[in-house]
């Protein structure tokens, strides 16, 4: 049979033979669940009882659900400052990074060492860092300096910052390794054409540097903010026996899911959160790379 | 040398070698290097914080001191005669290291199928592929519980690892790695003949290894630290991988923080050390998944 089969034809058998478990897999395992979520987001279910459709009254529910609201806010916060911050901040970094030599690959060691620990190793020891006077080592260093303690993660206020604070740091980087990469790949033509004609540092930085940064960039700010929309590790662990934080201040969308369906069992509440989780990140992804690549 | 390879280091070679011109140290460049020595420093200060509180006493971790007065292993005796960190710790290599080799095979697979074979469906399956990027694990995570529990996958290996056992990130960069394998040398190994499947293994495979070191690196980091799928699929204190059980352990431990340093400790230093050894590669890998994934 096979060896009948003209050489066309031989090569699509082995091509389906080589993709026949993958496809199966991504059938079974990624587009089955995906259409699954949908459909129970559509369903009143607790795992026991039936499984009742009960068509938007999900979504409907999200919508006047208060707790929903606030964990929106506290989703988009965590992404309004956690990407900025991190861009420029990593960005800072690399520019000066790229201008040394002494001890070079040692410095890019220490700005990359956070990236390998793991998130909720590392959400342990910024917790125990924020601890009260005479535990936390923060509020232990304040108080050698006389400066009244801070109450990181019990604060309305501070808690979202201070949990995003771990966030960014791990994330840094790998960002500054992709900027500096980014800065290499400028030719260097442009800076000594740049030099001759006398042109400041500064002037070099914004009319060359940062618009040939630019794909870099689009990378960077729709890479960090899927990451800073999905928080859950660094939240989860600073805040159990309180998950989510003082009246909810820290808890993003990711967490709430984990509750509704781990916790309460609402699977179709759930999954329209998760649904709606979704349709955020497609949004967000796709308005930043419109308006980043216009410009 | 491997083709893939000398288009990688060229990448990512001017990368590791500082491009900044020799000068003479002048107080500018010199403030700017003690202004990045001392970020860098406080970038590890947590780590270094976390390894030295895993050495103090328990009256000792008030203080601010970097080096303990008296260093010891203690904590670490305690925490692993517990016997818990151990299984867990074994856990996370089994699954960690299952699912890399499973990335490794079938993300290369399906990569070079779809770059070097030309047959009905292969724009399909390559959108069809590309689109599961789009969808959040956490949209999954409800479907997947409910398919493990029918299935009895709660609280088992596999229930872990089925999820990541292949991945379109992987399949991507791997597919961009095979498009630098010329078609001469399959063409060639065709008329010396081999078959599909052994061209693919020994003479395409190796073209790419630096690819699938990046890879593996990756698929391994990622599941060594992956945490919110095996904390919703096991239930079992022996199932846990080092995340959930740490922060497990982290609830139940509550103040005694130099045995929580411990085991933050003890589920850091394995990665840590694997990129000390392998830094200028890591950071490669880094670079090309960013520039090509």
């Amino acid at each position: 049979m096979y060896r009948s089969l003209s050489v066309r034809h031989k090569h699509i058998v082995w091509a389906w033979a080589f993709l026949a478990i993958p496809v199966a897999f991504y059938v079974v395992i990624r587009f089955y669940p995906t259409a699954n979520a949908m459909l129970i987001s559509f369903q009143d279910w607790n795992l026991l009882g039936d499984r009742t459709w009960t068509g938007w009254k999900n979504y409907e529910k999200l919508w006047s659900d208060p707790v929903f609201w606030k964990v929106f806010r506290n989703t988009f916060v965590y992404l309004l400052i956690g990407t900025p911050v991190s861009l420029v901040v990593a960005f800072a970094i690399a520019y000066h990074l790229d201008k040394l030599r002494f001890m070079h690959g040692f410095l890019r060691m220490l700005y990359f060492l956070p990236f390998m620990t793991s998130a909720v190793a590392m959400a342990w020891v910024w917790r125990w860092f924020y601890q009260p006077v005479p535990i936390g080592l923060i509020n232990n260093f304040l108080s050698t300096l006389g400066i009244p303690q801070v109450e990181f993660l019990r604060s309305t206020t501070l808690a979202l910052p201070s949990i995003l604070a771990p966030a960014v740091w791990a994330g840094l980087g790998f960002q500054v390794i992709i900027f500096m990469a980014g800065l290499r790949a400028i030719p260097g033509s442009y800076y000594e054409a740049a030099r001759i004609d006398g042109v400041s540092a500064w002037t070099i930085l914004w009319e060359i540097t940062i618009p040939l940064l630019k794909p870099t960039i689009v990378f960077i700010v729709v890479f960090s903010s899927i990451g800073f929309l999905r928080i859950f590790d660094h939240v989860f662990n600073m805040t159990t026996g309180d998950p989510g934080g003082p009246l909810n201040s820290t808890k993003p969308l990711v967490l709430m899911i984990y509750q509704t369906a781990f916790t309460d069992y609402s699977m179709g509440y759930a999954a329209a959160q998760t649904v709606v989780l979704f349709l955020i990140l497609l949004i967000v992804s796709l308005v930043q790379l419109r308006i980043l690549r216009d410009r | 040398m491997a083709v893939a390879d000398t288009e990688f280091r060229a990448a990512s070679e001017t990368l590791l070698a500082p491009r900044a011109p020799r000068r003479k140290a002048n107080a500018g460049q010199i403030a700017r290097w003690l202004l990045l020595f001392a970020g860098g420093i406080l970038m590890v200060a947590p780590i270094a914080y976390m390894i030295s509180t895993s050495l103090k006493w328990p009256h000792e971790i008030y203080d601010l001191a970097l080096i303990p007065d008296e260093p010891h292993l203690e904590n670490y005796v305690y925490v692993l005669e517990d016997g818990r960190f151990y299984g867990w710790f074994i856990n996370s290599i089994i699954i960690a290291t299952i699912t890399t080799v499973s990335n490794v095979i079938f993300d290369s697979l399906v990569g070079y199928t779809l770059c070097k074979f030309r047959f009905p469906g292969r724009y399909i399956v390559f959108i069809a592929i590309l689109s599961t990027l789009m969808i959040p694990t956490e949209m999954l995570v409800i479907p997947w519980y409910l398919m493990s529990q029918s299935l009895g996958w709660l609280d088992s290996y596999w229930g872990i690892m089925f999820p990541g056992l292949m991945t379109a990130f992987g399949t991507f960069l791997m597919k961009q790695f095979f498009e630098t394998v010329p078609d001469d040398f399959i063409e060639a190994a065709r008329i010396d003949g081999l078959n599909e499947l052994q061209i693919w293994w020994t003479v395409a495979m190796p073209l790419v290894r630096p690819a699938l070191a990046a890879l593996a690196i990756f698929v391994f980091l990622g599941n060594w630290t992956a945490f919110i799928w095996p904390l919703i699929v096991t239930n079992s204190v022996e199932m846990y991988t080092l995340p959930v059980g740490l922060s497990s352990f982290g609830d139940e431990a509550d103040v005694q923080w130099e045995l929580i340093m411990t085991g933050a400790a003890i589920s850091t230093i394995p990665t840590l050390v694997v990129f000390l050894i392998f830094q200028r590669f890591i950071i490669r890998g880094v670079v090309m998944a960013g520039l090509k994934g």
